[in-house]
């Protein structure tokens, strides 16, 4: 590989997608996609079944033509390149092991495609066989051994090559739970130690805030929003991230006011809540929008207290009150018709206090913790 | 009644149901022996009959009716006019027409599998025609077509037409394997660093081994086996088989049951290696999910 010859200056991306499409006769997989991967960062592509994760990175990593646009590697335009050009490896869902080949040949597969040295061969498979523990399983065939392992030595096969980036199709889906779990830790060690770009495809929001630095929520074929875990749960740029990414109750309205620190929301049933102006997407202007507030940011109040001041407020009857044992879980119905579900700490301890089902209650949160996002699936400025 | 006298009577009942069960079972498991057993008579008695008769002491110029054991065919195989050489033709044909008939099947195969081309279902169709045409029909229409371009028919010819049949035993063969595979297998070689051609040099081949070994014995059994078509393009050139036919007017030498033994016994010690090889390889991917002692267990 001439990966040394080319090697881009280090603080550039290392994988540049830009506005690519992918079309299959009438399906577009994916639509007009642009994302920028930093080096060294474990990227999660993240999205519902059907919305282009596996063709996106399959496009990334050369078994798949983009009908449209570029992919960049290192700041080197790959887009018309096969994959034994391509500076990245793939662990692919099924794990695809060469079912021939036992577990040192298949590790090995790489490096000597790459015409490295048999003593170097050997030092690498072992180190990596280590890395991964599978040290003790050179001989198996594939068939010989279980799931976990199997996915082990798909790793260990990727890695062992010291590839720019190492792109993970669902590495985990196959497994379960309790392996799952671990095997993401080992995941996250891993990448940490040997330092390259991760990008990691899943449809589990939770593996992917667990490992990722950075997520890009992928919807339709295209990247709703990108960013750190927190900055998508916190702030959500459009409803479907903010409803894929942990449960959010949101409420339709018009914006009244955006001057000064906080802007003025008319719910549709004539209640105002507050927003900070700096939630505002410009992007937004004009189109519908929706006011949002994560579950654990309500507090929940008997309708005769009076509100605190300066909190947002809408009220509604208890519908169903569940103990969860650390929480308990109220579904309110609002005055306006939406169906709110609050999650409550139990610090008190007993269960379901005086707030029973058929209480009218206050529904108050921060006005800090107001989302405000476009209306519908689609990112508004996108 | 009491649980104890109805659990007794539902394990007496099960008890007789038992024994019913277990003799139906011996009288199905004799009965089937009994039938497997002549169908392998059936199957087995002609081909014992031509080794038996290579060993037969025949007077006059038919092999027909036992007289008294001799080696005497034995020692001379080939000694017999045109016997030879027609054993030669058939060895070679089918040699040259198995090879390339693989090489050009295994190719045709990956292409109807792998990738998407205009005409590729006419191909799928065309490619299982000589399948389904009668013989006779194949022969014929390959010797006119030899007459109206004017190849003369003979060695050549042969080859030609069980290059042709073989091809399409090739390609259903190595298709089926082809289609079982996952196609991630491959990519996942190329993502590794290899081209197309190491990817199916290392990895496409090795996987459908088996079926390529199968289509190869397939092909040269049915070329050496092949007289209808044959017969039709032969022209002056004599195969094995043509030999038979010819010779079964004037009298059939013992010397045929000697080489039909032998091919016998080839195709015979190729099943058993064959079989040796298959059980080797099963046993090397079967399953253990055991970890050799040691080795950590995490997964
Ligand atoms: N080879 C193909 N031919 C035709 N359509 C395809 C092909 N591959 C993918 N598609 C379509 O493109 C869309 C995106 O598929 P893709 O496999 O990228 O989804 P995904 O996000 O990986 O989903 P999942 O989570 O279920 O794996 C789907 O509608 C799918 O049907
Ligand atoms: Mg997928």
């Amino acid at each position: 590989m001439d990966s040394d010859v080319t090697a881009p200056p280090a603080d550039g991306p290392d994988i540049r997608l830009d506005r690519v499409v992918k079309r299959f006769g009438e399906t577009v997989a994916v639509d007009g996609l642009t994302v920028d991967i930093e080096r060294g960062a474990f990227y999660a592509l993240l999205g519902p079944s059907g919305c282009g994760k596996t063709t996106t990175l399959r496009m990334i990593g050369g078994f798949e033509d983009p009908t449209e646009g570029t992919v960049f590697l290192g700041g080197r335009n790959v887009t018309d390149l096969p994959p034994y050009k391509r500076d990245v490896n793939t662990v692919f869902q099924s794990y695809a092991l060469f079912p021939h080949l036992d577990v040192q040949h298949n590790v090995a597969f790489g490096l000597e495609r790459r015409k490295v040295g048999k003593n170097d061969v050997k030092k690498r498979v072992a180190e990596v066989l280590e890395m991964t523990q599978l040290t003790g399983y050179e001989k198996r065939k594939p068939a010989q051994m279980s799931g976990g392992q199997q996915q082990r030595v798909a790793l260990a096969r990727a890695l062992v090559n010291r590839p720019k980036a190492l792109l993970l199709d669902e590495p985990l889906g196959a497994l379960d739970l309790r392996l799952r779990k671990q095997l993401q830790i080992e995941l996250k060690r891993i990448q940490k130690e040997v330092g390259i770009t991760f990008v990691h495809v899943t449809h589990d929001q939770e593996e992917a805030m667990t490992m990722a630095d950075r997520i890009a929520v992928m919807n339709e074929g295209h990247i709703e929003q990108a960013g750190s875990a927190t900055e998508l749960y916190e702030t959500p740029a459009t409803e479907f991230v903010a409803s894929f990414l942990g449960d959010c109750n949101l409420i339709d309205g018009d914006l009244r006011s955006r001057d000064g620190v906080v802007a003025d929301f008319r719910t549709h049933d004539g209640a105002h809540l507050r927003v900070p102006s700096e939630r505002i997407d410009p992007a937004l202007n004009g189109s519908p929008v929706r006011v949002g507030v994560r579950p654990e940011k309500l507090t929940l109040l008997p309708a005769d207290v009076p509100a605190p001041d300066g909190a947002n407020v809408l009220r509604g009857r208890i519908e169903i009150a569940s103990f969860l044992g650390t929480a308990i879980q109220y579904v309110v119905h609002t005055a306006g018709g939406e169906e709110f579900t609050a999650i409550e700490q139990n610090r008190l301890g007993g269960g379901v206090h005086s707030l029973g089902p058929g209480r009218d209650v206050l529904l108050a949160w921060d006005p800090a913790h107001s989302i405000l996002v476009a209306k519908g699936g689609t990112h508004a400025g996108a | 009644m009491s649980t104890a006298t109805v659990e007794s009577q539902v394990r007496g009942g099960r008890r007789r149901f038992a024994v019913g069960a277990r003799t139906w079972d011996s009288i199905r498991s004799k009965a089937l022996g009994l039938w497997a057993a002549l169908a392998l008579l059936y199957l087995f008695i002609p081909i014992f009959i031509v080794i038996l008769f290579s060993f037969n002491d025949n007077k006059g110029r038919f092999n027909l009716t036992w007289e008294s054991f001799t080696f005497k065919h034995w020692e001379h195989p080939f000694s017999v006019s045109g016997l030879s050489s027609a054993f030669a033709n058939t060895l070679e044909i089918a040699a040259i027409s198995t090879a390339i008939a693989v090489a050009l099947g295994t190719f045709m195969a990956l292409a109807l599998v792998r990738y998407g081309f205009r005409g590729r279902s006419a191909t799928n169709l065309f490619v299982f025609l000589p399948l389904a045409t009668p013989e006779v029909v194949l022969g014929a229409a390959l010797l006119a077509l030899f007459l109206t371009i004017n190849v003369a028919t003979g060695y050549l010819t042969i080859v030609i037409a069980h290059v042709m049949f073989n091809v399409s035993y090739v390609v259903v063969t190595i298709r089926a394997r082809l289609e079982g595979m996952d196609t991630h297998i491959e990519e996942a070689a190329m993502d590794l660093g290899a081209n197309e051609w190491t990817t199916f040099r290392k990895v496409t081949l090795p996987m459908i081994a088996p079926g390529v070994a199968a289509a190869a014995l397939l092909a040269f059994a049915l070329s050496i086996d092949d007289f209808v078509i044959t017969n039709f393009n032969a022209g002056e050139t004599i195969t094995f088989p043509l030999f038979i036919y010819g010779a079964a007017r004037q009298g059939i030498p013992a010397e045929v049951n000697v080489l039909a033994t032998m091919i016998l016994l080839v195709a015979v010690i190729g099943m058993i290696v064959n079989l040796i090889l298959q059980r080797r390889k099963a046993s090397s991917e079967r399953p253990v999910v055991l970890a050799p002692a040691g080795a950590p267990i995490n997964g």
